[in-house]
Parts: C-alpha cells; structure tokens; sequence
C-alpha cells in the first residue's frame, strides 16, 4: 500500500474518530449537551486527535530509521570479498539500491512478476537488457552478490513497510478505542484538547531551532570530512585556488575571501551614501507627497529578485562598464568584474539602508532636533551634528546587517563577478567569491568523497559564521540603542 | 550692569537685510546637503528605472514569434509505407523523415510566390526553418494519424536567427560575418515576409512550451518552469502558513519567558537574515543525501524554501497579532472562554488579514529565490512536465528563476532575450502577489 493511501486513510479514520466521538458524547448526556464537561465538538476532536497524532508521529519516525536499518542489514548480508574487490563500500551500497529501485520499476510496469525478480540469476546480460527494456540504465553487469543483495534488500522493504502499515493503522485503532472509553459526561475533554494543541504548538516553534541545528550539524559534518582529507591550516590561509578533480587540488580560501570582501566593500561604498543621503532627505526635508512616492519605489528595489540584478549586472552594466571605462583606461577587457558585482549590489542594498537607517532617524526624539534648531542652527547643520550623532550606533547596525547581506549574496556574484580567483587590486578584474564557489563546487557531478566537493561544506561554514557574527553584533546594537530611547 | 556695556557694539557690517559671508556659507552648506539627499533619491529612482527599462527593452521581444507559414504535404509514401494508419509504425518514423517533407514544402512556396535568391541552395533555404519544425509535425501527425495523404498548412517555427533579424538582433552586416546565418538567407525571409508566406505574432509557446537544446533558442519555453514553481510555492503554502502561524501564537500568546522560548526568538531573528545558500546546503544536506529524496524535485525545492520562508511568516505574524488589543482577549477571557478559545475564536480571526499579507509577500520571496535551488539540482535540463500531484511532487522539473540562469549560461544570444522575458513573466508574477497583497490590508486591515 503506497504511503499517500496509507495517509488518506488515518485523515479518513481520524475524520470518523471525530464523528462517532462527539455522537458518543452526545447519546452519553441523554439528549442534554449541558450535561456535557465540554461543548460536543471537544469530544470529537479528543477522538480524532488520539487517532491521527500518535500515528502520524510513528509512521514519520519508522520512515527515518527503516532505510537506515535495512542498510545496515544488507550491507552485513554483503560478502566481505564483494565489499574488499570493490574501491568503496558505499558504491556497492549505491549499487544495491540502484538495481532494487530499478527491479521496482520492472515490478511495476509488469515487465516482470514478483517470483520472476525472486527467482532472477546473475547469469549473462538478462538482467541489464530486461531493465534497460523498462527504461532503467544500469552502469554495468550485475555481479551475482549484489543481485542476492538486492532481492534481499527489496524482500526486506517490502516486509518493513507491512510491518509499518499495519503497526500505524493498529496503533490508529487503539488511539481510537482509548479516547472513545475515555468519552462520558465528566470527562474534561477540552483541557485534554488543549493540551494536545499546545504541544502541537510548541513542535512548531521548535522547528526554528531544528532548522539551524540541522545547518550547524550538516555542515559541521561535512566540513569536518573536508579537513580529514585536507590540512586546515591550507584552508584557511591558503592563497591559490585551483580545484582539480583528479586531486592534488590547491583549496585556499583567501582569494575567495578577498574577491567577496572587494565585492563587499564596492558595493556598500554605493549603498551606505546613497542610502543614508536618501533616508535623511526623505525623513527630514521632504513633504509627505514626496515621501509617499518615493519611499515605496525605492522598497522596490528589496522585492526585485536577485536573479533579475544578475541579469542586469550581466547583459546592462558589465558592457556598459567594459566599453566605457576598463577598455578605455586600459584596466581590463572583462565584461564580469568586481565593479559590475559591487555597483549592482550597491544598488540593490539601497533600500535596506535606506529603511533601517529611516526607521533609526525618525526614532531620534523630535527635541532634540528643537533643542538644536531654536540655538539657531541650520537644518543640514541639526542632522549632522545632532541627528545623525544620535542614531549612529543604530546606522552602524544597519550599515552591518547590510554588509552581511552582501558578503552572503549569490546571485548576482554568480553572473556578474565572474569565476578567476585571485588576490588582484584592480577593480575591473574579474574574481570571484565564497558563494560563487559554492555554487560551481556543488552543482554538476558531484562526488561526495573527494575534497573538492567537500569543501563547499567548510566554505558555506565559514559563510554563515561570518554573517551570524555580523548579525548578531548588529542586532545587539540596534536593540540597545532603542531602548535608550524609549 | 557693568557686563552689558562690556559687550562690543554689533558689528557694523551686520544687518537683518543683507546675509553675512559667514550666513552665505551656512546656507549655501544647507541648500548642498539638500541637494545631495535629493541626488540620493534620485539616483535610487534612476537605478529602478535604469534596471527595468534594461530588462523591458531586452525581453519584451520574446513574447513575439516569427513562423513560415506553409502548407505542408503529409505524404504517405514517407510518412507511412504500409499505409495501414498503424500508429506503431507511424511513431516509428523519426524527425528525420519529416526534415524532406517541409524542404519540399518550402521550395513549392518559394516557387509559387516566384521568390528566387541568387547563391541560396535548398540546403541553406530550408535553414530558415527551425530544428524544432519536423516535430512539430511528427507531434501532429501522431496526434492525428487520419491526415497522412492530405496536405495541411502549418505555422512553423523560424530559425532564431531569422527571428532576431525581424526583432532588430541580427542584421545584414552581423550575418555577414556569422557562421549560423547567412545574408542570403536573410533576403529570402524578407522576401517570404513580403509574399505573407512568413508572420511574426504573439507567442504563446513562450508561456507554455517546455525548454529546448542549446540549438533551438526560438523553441524555448517556461511552461515546465511555471509549473515546477507552482507546485514548489504550494508546498511551500501548505507547510510555510500552518507552521508559521502555530509557532507565532505559541511564541505570542502562550510562551513563558525563559531560556528556551529567549533560544527560539534569537534563532528566528537569526534564521532571517542567514544567507540564502546556506540553505540551499541544508537541503542538499538533509533532503537529499540523507532523507533520499530525488535530486531536481519540486518537493525538496519547497521544503528548502519553506524553511527560509518561515522566519518572514514568523515575523509577520506575530506583529499582526501583536496589533490585536488586549481588550478582546479579556472580553473573552471574562466570559468563559479558555486562553486557546480566546486566541483561536476571537485573536486570530481578528489577526489573519495582516497573517495573510504576511504570507504573501513571503510566498513572493521564495518566487524569485534562486541560490538555493541551484544547489538541489534544480538547473538540471527538463523537458518533460512533471506529473499530476501528488506524484509530480517528486517528478524533476525546473523553476522559473533558475530557468532564467540556465538560459543565460548558454551561448546563443538568443537566449539573453529568452531570459529577459522570463524575468517579465517572473515579475508579472510578484506584481501580481504585492498588488494582492497590498489590497488585503488595505481593505481588511483595522485600527484600533
């Protein structure tokens, strides 16, 4: 029986759980609901509720291990000359599963009968020919260890998941029998209810909190794989980039890191002037006709996505900037640079400038803007010597929180900044960044053995502890300056 | 009184009338700051329009197709030698076997409007016509074996060179010197064009069609790409909204303060601004190598995106509840209600206008996510649609933003135009979601 049948059918029992529990509630109070602890539907829900979340909450956990088990089953089952003649015990595994999944897919197209695939020997190409007939490509001839593997491995599915459906349904039922006993007119079903949604409520809450332990975890995982095989020290303060995929990679994070601090640094050199000058025009001198048409307009460059700013930095800026100023001066001949990625994401970090350091002005008590204009000094002379004094630590946050966007942006780096990693001066040159890198080590072929592809893992680390720690110092800031004023 | 005299007699240069040098300064320092706050704003307008008038000017053009209009003879002789209309034997007659028929077709039309190019063989002629044309056909006929004998008129479609000399992309001059298109060929267009043999209208394939090979940029389509959206923002709606709105209202209503729910808050803030690709790491990670679940699938596409789309619901949430006076819940608390009948009966109602829009612009977020997806397979090359739900689910299928840098990692320059128009399509979308979005609160939004 398919999972989504399997699924259908407990929402079906848990929807008939509700029905006949709050008719048992209401035939119990002979006729008079105010006999009833509870409103009726509390009944029906306590009912429903012990049908599906016990179920539901077996059937996901069986989900995780079962593969996890059966894998570790098969695997002792393999004899260990397969497993020695082989480079890697995980590419037998893999091919296990490979030839299981695809005597599945014969199964079911009716290329082949279930005694058929349990009666199945490696002998000659029958194999490989009867699976490629239903449209599954295998690498090679199957060895006879691994086919007795893979009909043990399917038989041993197959026995897990009748196993599962049958526990998750009688686990179902009993849920069902439990809360149905438990119905009567003293039973205190809407504290049970409750309960029961509160705790539902707190899982969900806690999904934050299992998210980044799943980001740490998974890359803390890998990364660690990534310096068993590869020096940290090189990692870290390598200077040559030069992934090679027959090995011997040079894997220095340092020219990564100054291609994406350049970027960086370009990028708020547009954004942190513009964006403040346009913040402080739009909170203190503009009417609110202006501010209604301008502000808006300007957030919309937060809600573009930032593939449209790579195609933009791609086919509009890097031209322009080419022909117009690197070829001219001499500086460089390539269309992606630092200076198309850093002017394109300046221009896409305005408004987060912009609107946090707006939000920051405006919360800069109105006396003392009083207190300085009524001591006779112009306005411009007010926000630079009172205004912007005061909302300073929450500009820096903002300031922060922008340059952590940028060092993690992807996008427009991918497309505009080109993928040559080098330690260079010159601003139409073209480098490259952590993301970028990424991005190529982790797309494509991948094998998930070889440092190349692990590295990727060590690089997003480095990534996310380096924007977790700006955020963190610039949330810090900004918190602590509001309650300064507040 | 001793002090007043000792202060010195104004200076005699100083009057309310006339502005002192030192006056001038600060006001001409005044009137600068201005300007350059205006200078700000306007070059953050200028870039909107810079950007928009870019992407418009380049893309706009895709959503306009070039087709050779032919009648084309469907003959039995190739197309179905028994001539017993078996379908079997029909299917197996390969693109190939249709490439003459259209050849054919085209030298009769250049014959009957009298179009004769001096130094263009038949070869060369038929180049005009896309690859994609002879499966055009094959498609048709299959469709309807019937036809086979009969000559029917087809709108075929035009090479993308052909097409990009009828949008301003390729001229004269430029296919002088390129090696795929040929001047000759492009007098015989203009000469088809004139004889209303060759049409350029409006570009439905464009919006429908799955993509194309690297060779046939005119075949190029998002259909397969919508759809993998589509089906990506849905599982991101049912898995984002449910999850999002519990976690606020415990973290609202019920939470006690304490290490735990201080740990959660922090995540959250955090969770919001960690870079999008780190995500995408996390589902390769997780979903795919160690959950199993397949590579370019629209499922793992909107588990990723639900998690990065969680934080914004999160936020948004709570303030809608937040806003939510603490007058409604005592009412409802003073006539008997429990705290979970009070938030679920009367806050959440009150708070789901602001949930909503909330939702929305989060949905629009992970629209035009990119980054991530690439990371989980998504850039593979997809031309089947994927299955009904919810198999399709599982089924490989691309998505509209990564659609858009597949096609502009390819050569042809075609596909820069391709690209282009995905974006209009791709913003059209989250105008759409904003404009919703923004109606919602304003119609449903209350003050109190």
């Amino acid at each position: 029986m398919p999972l989504i049948w399997l699924l259908a059918l407990l929402a079906a029992l848990s929807a008939a759980g509700f029905v006949m529990g709050r008719r048992r509630a209401v035939l119990s109070s002979g006729g008079d609901v105010r006999r009833l602890h509870s409103l009726p539907n509390y009944y029906g829900f306590n009912v429903g509720l012990a049908v599906i979340v016990p179920s539901l909450l077996v059937l996901f956990c069986w989900l995780l291990v079962q593969p996890l088990v059966i894998e570790a089953r098969v695997a002792a089952q393999l004899s260990p000359e397969a497993l020695s003649q082989a480079s890697d015990p995980a590419l037998v595994m893999s091919d296990v599963r490979r030839l299981a999944e695809g005597l599945d897919v014969a199964i079911a197209e009716g290329a082949m009968s279930g005694d058929d695939m349990r009666n199945l020997e490696a002998d000659g190409g029958n194999i490989r020919a009867a699976l490629g007939a239903v449209g599954v490509a295998l690498g090679s001839e199957v060895e006879p260890s691994v086919l007795v593997a893979a009909q043990s491995y399917i038989a041993q599915v197959r026995t897990g998941n009748m196993v599962r459906n049958v526990t998750v349904i009688l686990l179902a039922l009993a849920g069902f029998l439990w809360a149905m006993r438990l119905t009567a007119p003293g039973f205190r079903a809407r504290g049970a209810v409750e309960r029961a949604v509160l705790a539902l409520l707190i899982a969900a809450a806690s999904i934050a909190i299992l998210t980044t332990a799943g980001i740490v975890l998974s890359m803390l995982f890998e990364s660690i794989n990534f310096f068993r095989q590869y020096p940290i020290s090189d990692f870290f303060f390598g200077t040559t980039w030069s992934p090679n995929f027959r090995g011997n990679s040079d894997l220095g994070i340092l020219p990564l890191l100054w291609g994406t601090l350049y970027i960086s640094f370009i990028a708020l050199l547009v954004a942190v002037p513009v964006g403040l000058f346009s913040a402080i025009y739009l909170s203190e001198y503009a009417g609110p006709k202006v501010r209604g048409v301008a502000k808006p307009l300007i957030e919309v460059l937060a809600g573009i996505p930032t593939i449209v700013y790579g195609l933009f930095a791609l086919i509009t800026v890097g031209p322009l900037l080419r022909d117009h100023f690197a070829q001219p001066l001499g500086l460089g001949e390539s269309g992606s640079s630092v200076m198309t990625a850093g002017l394109v994401m300046g221009i896409m970090l305005i408004p987060f400038v912009s609107s946090l350091s707006d939000d920051i002005i405006n919360a800069v008590p109105q006396s003392m803007r009083d207190g300085s204009l009524g001591l006779g000094a112009t306005k411009s002379e007010t926000i630079r010597q009172v205004v912007v004094p005061a909302a300073l630590p929450g500009i820096v946050g903002a300031v922060l929180l922008a340059a952590s966007r940028a060092i993690g942006e992807t996008m427009i780096v991918v497309l505009g900044a080109g993928a040559a990693a080098k330690l260079d001066l010159n601003p139409f040159e073209a480098m490259t960044t952590v993301t970028v890198k990424i991005v190529s080590q982790l797309t494509g072929d991948t094998d998930f053995a070889a440092p190349e592809t692990l590295v990727a893992f060590a690089l997003g680390l480095t990534l996310f502890v380096i924007t977790l720690g700006l955020n963190v110092i610039a949330l810090v800031i900004v918190r602590k300056y509001r309650e300064q004023y507040e | 009184m001793s002090d007043i005299s000792a202060i010195p007699a104004a200076a005699p240069h100083s009057s309310l009338h006339r502005q002192s040098a030192r006056t001038k300064k600060r006001n001409a320092a005044e009137k600068r700051f201005q300007v350059y706050g205006m200078m700000a704003v306007g070059f953050g307008l200028l870039a909107l329009v810079v950007l928009l008038a870019s992407i418009l000017g380049n893309g706009l053009s895709s959503f306009r197709q070039t087709h050779v209009v032919l009648p084309v003879e469907l003959s039995e002789a190739r197309l179905d030698k028994s001539g017993e209309r078996d379908i079997e034997a029909i299917k197996k007659v390969s693109t190939f076997g249709y490439a003459p028929l259209i050849k054919d077709a085209l030298a009769r039309g250049m014959e009957e409007s009298g179009i004769a190019i001096e130094g263009l063989d038949e070869k060369d002629a038929g180049e005009i016509i896309s690859k994609e044309a002879p499966a055009q056909i094959r498609d048709f006929v299959i469709a309807n074996p019937d036809l086979i004998g009969t000559t029917q008129e087809f709108r075929l479609l035009a090479n993308g060179r052909i097409d990009g000399y009828f949008k301003g992309r390729v001229s004269m001059e430029s296919a002088a010197l390129d090696s795929n298109v040929s001047p000759a060929q492009l007098q015989l267009a203009e000469a088809l064009k004139e004889a209303g043999l060759l049409t350029t209208g409006f570009n439905r394939d464009f919006i429908t069609a799955p993509d194309a090979s690297d060779q046939r940029p005119e075949a190029a389509g998002l259909g397969v790409a919508i759809l993998g959206s589509l089906y990506m923002m849905l599982v991101v709606l049912v898995l984002a909204l449910p999850i999002g709105v519990a976690a606020s209202i415990y973290l609202e209503e019920f939470a006690p303060k304490n290490r735990w729910t201080d740990l959660i808050e922090v995540n959250i803030s955090n969770l919001a601004a960690v870079p999008s690709i780190v995500f995408g790491i996390l589902g390769l990670a997780i979903f795919i190598n160690f959950a199993g679940l397949p590579q370019s699938a629209p499922i793992v596409g909107g588990l990723v995106l639900t998690l990065m789309t969680l934080p914004t619901i999160i936020i948004a949430t709570r303030a809608s509840l937040k806003s939510v006076p603490p007058s409604i819940r005592d009412a409802a608390l003073g006539v008997g209600a429990s705290k979970m009948q009070a938030v679920f009966h009367h806050v959440l109602p009150l708070a789901a206008p602001g949930i909503l829009t909330g939702t929305i612009i989060g949905l629009a977020q992970a629209l035009g996510e990119t980054a991530p997806l690439l990371l989980i397979g998504m850039v593979a090359f997809v031309k089947e649609f994927p299955g009904a739900p919810p198999e399709g689910f599982f089924d490989p299928a691309s998505a509209l933003p990564v659609q858009i840098y597949n096609w502009t990692q390819r050569a042809d320059p075609a596909f820069v135009e391709r690209a282009s128009g995905a974006i209009i399509v791709l913003l059209v979308f989250l105008v759409v979601m904003n404009t919703i979005a923004v109606i919602l609160r304003r119609r449903f939004e209350r003050r109190w």
